[in-house]
């Protein structure tokens, strides 16, 4: 079956090096993947196409790509499902990691953050003759996080990342979340401290993007929902993101509608330092009209607020009947 | 200048478990490997790793059914390293955060496996080498241990009778370097992509096998080749043994459990060999389905499959369209594991002083000719730990060898050579491999027999002509992924002479190596193990004795 793909190359090398895209047409079996029709054109048709990959069974993590303008694994990617009418199928390297040589991205900065969740087992002490015991419902819970072949898709397409290169990103915390809900673990309340920190689970802002190109469904933002819990029921508030979180119900709760001053007044707490930081971000979002005046005491309920409220008590009337375990998902 | 104690190759199970035992003895180790360490093979395991776990498990009766299953060419002093030691390593593993599936008490859990007498495979789904991968690369990085990551080495460095280093090239920057090494410890892997199809990754292509085997090292039992009973017809990807283990069952045309004709005792969990010969033989005899039989997980509990066979049913969906909790999937053996290897002693030496193997790059030999399904993954981390301590004993007290520039220069004058052939009128790479893989796969497969071994070997000689008019398109330094296939190319043709070889030299039927014109296993004068040497000439096949300890070769019955 013939298909066009139109690849972003970059040749380093080059006098002036700078990307560029190239069509192929590639003539394959019907059934093949979009990798597979790029070790095509670099057997076959052009051999300077520089793309990793090794297993061609979603496994080796190595061929994420941006395929279609998202990114996926080539090689769990078929072809035909990607050629739209008369289309060419677009193929780029993964984003939120410089590009060094056509579809090849510097991994370094992928690596960088997993290493910064210290992702090693601390193993609670003493260490057992035999094996620890740990019921098979927890194997099953880790082996989702365990599923990950760090493929960096998440990390490419991940929003907070394009903004905040402090974040540590979708990866690395699904990777600590395995830590965190290991019993085996002997660090569980110092790993849920730092993860909560500036750069941490906080800093994501639910766009879901990891959980869609997640090809092992291991849901990073599901893991990050999950560590915030696992934090504030181990007591770990006080920080910036819990107090949002709680400044943000509040005023939910007592108003029914966001003050938007106030929840920035709370999360950054009674520090004045910190306060005098977000002045200039305070200055630029009342220009640009963003900073509603009426906060604080001149904040109002909304009409039907009542409704509101009913619906926090039926939120906390179920919390109470099935102590808070974590999502599921 | 570059250099370390210990340099491994490789950075798969065997190598990154040698690398971090050698690192524990306090000396400088590096690991050197042409991919990231979580992008190495040892993922595509995914069945599990046996070990006698069990009170009423001895060791010994794991070490029957692998001596058993190598049809008695395995070495038993090894094996009984292998088996002896399974679990504690098992226990190591555990401590370092393996997350292995559970049994009622917590305890780790076990699941059955092909070839046998009782459950003894540890397990995370059908994960298990990908999670083993990742949890000994945690350890890695809390050690610090240096890897040179992208890195491929060109040739090893003898001097004198010893290796003490290697010719290396950095794929992203394309610089050649000389990397100084007490003891260099290859961990390369198999070598799948000599055959086509096979279920192994693109980058298994043997290099450690061939480099070793040019600097003087001999290979063992290269004729014996596993084919897996269960890989997927489109793209050779593997569906785990762990499938059958669970109860699936092999069917052919006429909907019929073929196995009971040839294994009536085991069936489907039979050892790989006798499996993957009934269904060439179902096949080849008219009952098959386009060349394939049919695995059929459908009587198993949809949850079962769910949780224990989740990546498989993913493959199936994946690349055959086929959701094998509705219907069964179309399967054929696949060209999966090399039992032959770069011979090693029971501490990873190789025949050349300095220079150490370990995982599937090495024949021990505990599978000899036939391996038990999840005894991989186990040679990996018993015979790994083991060379990583030996390379240290060797390298601790003497110094490093001098190795004159001129040394590096000959790689570079053979990478420059290819990179001026870039013209049309040289031979791809591809097509050079695609004939090699095609040819192996009809003559050195699961039959063979004397006419076709012949074909095979007069065919590999032409490639390896034409060979030298190899080119590349990219002439580039970063990531010339062109050339670097390019020098693979010619590695592999090395092993595929030494494959077809031994299987012309052995002239009787034992484990993988199936002879339709011998076919009977010959004890009187086959109890042995072919070695082969590099030698200007061609390959120089000689053999050596089969180590028995305590089991006695007998009739192989399933």
């Amino acid at each position: 079956m013939q298909f066009t793909l139109n690849v972003r190359r970059y040749d380093p090398e080059a006098e002036n090096p700078a990307p560029y895209w190239r069509e192929y047409e590639v003539d394959v079996p019907e059934n093949a993947s979009v990798l597979d029709c790029l070790i095509h054109i670099r057997e076959y048709v052009d051999g300077t196409l520089a793309v990793r990959c090794s297993c061609r069974s979603a496994i080796c993590g190595s061929c994420m790509m941006r395929v279609n303008g998202q990114a996926r694994l080539a090689c769990a990617t078929k072809a035909k499902d990607m050629q739209a009418d008369g289309a060419a199928i677009t193929v780029e390297p993964g984003g939120n990691m410089p590009v060094l040589k056509d579809l090849i991205v510097d991994m370094d900065v992928f690596w960088n953050k997993i290493r910064q969740v210290k992702p090693w087992l601390e193993p609670v002490q003493p260490v057992p003759e035999r094996e620890y015991l740990v019921p098979n419902e927890t194997i099953l819970d880790l082996t989702v996080a365990m599923n990950c072949v760090m493929c960096g898709a998440c990390v490419s397409d991940c929003t907070s990342l394009e903004v905040d290169k402090n974040f540590i990103g979708p990866a690395a915390l699904a990777k600590a979340y395995r830590f965190v809900d290991d019993p085996r673990d002997d660090t569980r309340q110092e790993r849920l401290e730092e993860l909560s920190e500036y750069g941490g689970v906080y800093d994501c802002t639910h766009c879901f993007f990891c959980v869609e190109v997640c090809p092992k469904d291991v849901a990073p933002l599901d893991r990050i929902v999950e560590i915030r819990e696992r934090a504030q029921n181990a007591g770990v508030t006080n920080n910036a993101g819990t107090r949002h979180a709680k400044a943000f119900e509040g005023i939910i709760r007592d108003s029914g509608i966001l003050d938007e001053p106030m929840v920035l007044l709370k999360s950054i707490g009674m520090n004045p330092v910190e306060q005098l930081k977000n002045v200039p971000g305070g200055v630029r979002l009342l220009r640009a009209g963003k900073l509603p005046l009426a906060s604080g005491p001149f904040h109002h309920k909304i009409p039907g607020h009542d409704n509101v409220k009913r619906l926090f008590e039926r939120v906390e009337a179920v919390e109470e009947a099935q102590p808070a375990q974590g999502v599921k998902s | 200048m570059l250099e370390h104690d210990v340099l491994v190759v490789g950075a798969g199970l065997a190598g990154m478990q040698a690398a971090l035992h050698a690192a524990r003895q306090g000396v400088s180790v590096a690991i050197l490997t042409k991919v990231h360490p979580v992008r190495s093979h040892s993922n595509a395991a995914q069945g599990g790793i046996n070990a006698a776990m069990e009170d009423d498990d001895p060791w010994e009766d794991h070490a029957y059914d692998t001596v058993k299953g190598s049809d008695y060419l395995g070495d038993q002093d090894a094996i009984e390293v292998l088996c002896s030691e399974a679990p504690e390593t098992i226990i190591d593993l555990e401590h370092m955060g393996l997350i292995f599936n559970r049994g009622s008490r917590g305890q780790i859990d076990l699941r059955a496996f092909g070839g046998q007498a009782r459950k003894r495979t540890c397990y995370v789904a059908d994960i298990t080498g990908q999670v083993m991968l990742h949890v000994i690369y945690e350890q890695l990085m809390k050690a610090g241990t240096h890897v040179y990551e992208e890195w491929f080495v060109t040739s090893l460095v003898r001097q004198n009778d010893a290796v003490c280093g290697v010719v290396a090239l950095d794929l992203r920057t394309g610089a050649l370097e000389l990397i100084r090494a007490k003891a260099v410890i290859l961990c390369t892997g198999g070598a799948g992509r000599v055959y086509e199809p096979s279920s192994n990754a693109l980058i298994c292509t043997g290099d450690g096998y061939a480099q070793a085997y040019r600097v003087g090292a001999p290979l063992m039992d290269m004729e014996m080749v596993q084919y897996h009973p269960t890989t997927l017809p489109g793209n050779g990807a593997l569906m785990t043994e762990g499938a059958r283990g669970e109860g699936a069952y092999l069917i052919n045309a006429d909907g019929e459990r073929f196995m009971e004709r040839y294994a009536p005792n085991m069936m489907e969990l039979a050892s790989r060999d006798v499996v993957s010969r009934a269904e060439q033989t179902e096949i080849n005899e008219g009952r098959d389905i386009d060349g394939c039989v049919l695995l059929d997980v459908r009587h198993l509990d949809r949850n079962t499959i769910l949780q224990k066979l989740s990546q498989i049913r993913e493959l199936g969906l994946e690349y055959e369209g086929v959701d094998i909790i509705e219907e069964p999937c179309p399967v054929r053996p696949g060209m999966h594991y090399m039992m032959g290897g770069i011979k090693t002693d029971i501490q990873g030496a190789t025949f050349v002083k300095g220079l150490y193997s370990a995982g599937e790059a090495a024949c021990v030999s505990v599978h000899g000719g036939n391996r038990l399904g999840a005894n991989s993954l186990l040679d990996t981390l018993v015979f790994g730990k083991r060379a990583g301590e030996s390379a240290v004993l060797y390298a601790d007290g003497i110094p490093f060898a001098d190795v004159p520039d001129s040394r590096l220069q000959e790689d570079r004058e053979h990478i420059e050579r290819i990179l001026a052939r870039n013209g049309d009128d040289g031979e791809r790479a591809a097509t050079l491999r695609l004939a090699m893989g095609q040819t192996m796969h009809e003559h050195v497969g699961v039959f063979r027999d004397q006419k076709g071994l012949e074909q095979a070997q007069a065919t590999i000689a032409s490639l390896k002509e034409r060979y030298a008019n190899v080119r590349v398109d990219d002439t580039g330094k970063v990531f010339n992924t062109d050339l670097l296939f390019a020098l693979e190319v010619g590695l592999m043709l090395d092993v595929a002479e030494a494959i077809v070889s031994s299987a012309l030299f052995r002239t009787e039927s034992r484990g993988a190596h199936y002879r339709t014109d011998f076919a009977d296993r010959n004890d009187d004068e086959w109890l042995k193990h072919t070695l082969v040497f590099h030698a200007e000439t061609g390959p120089r096949l000689e053999t050596l004795p089969v180590t028995i300890t305590q089991w006695q070769p007998a009739q192989r019955t399933y």
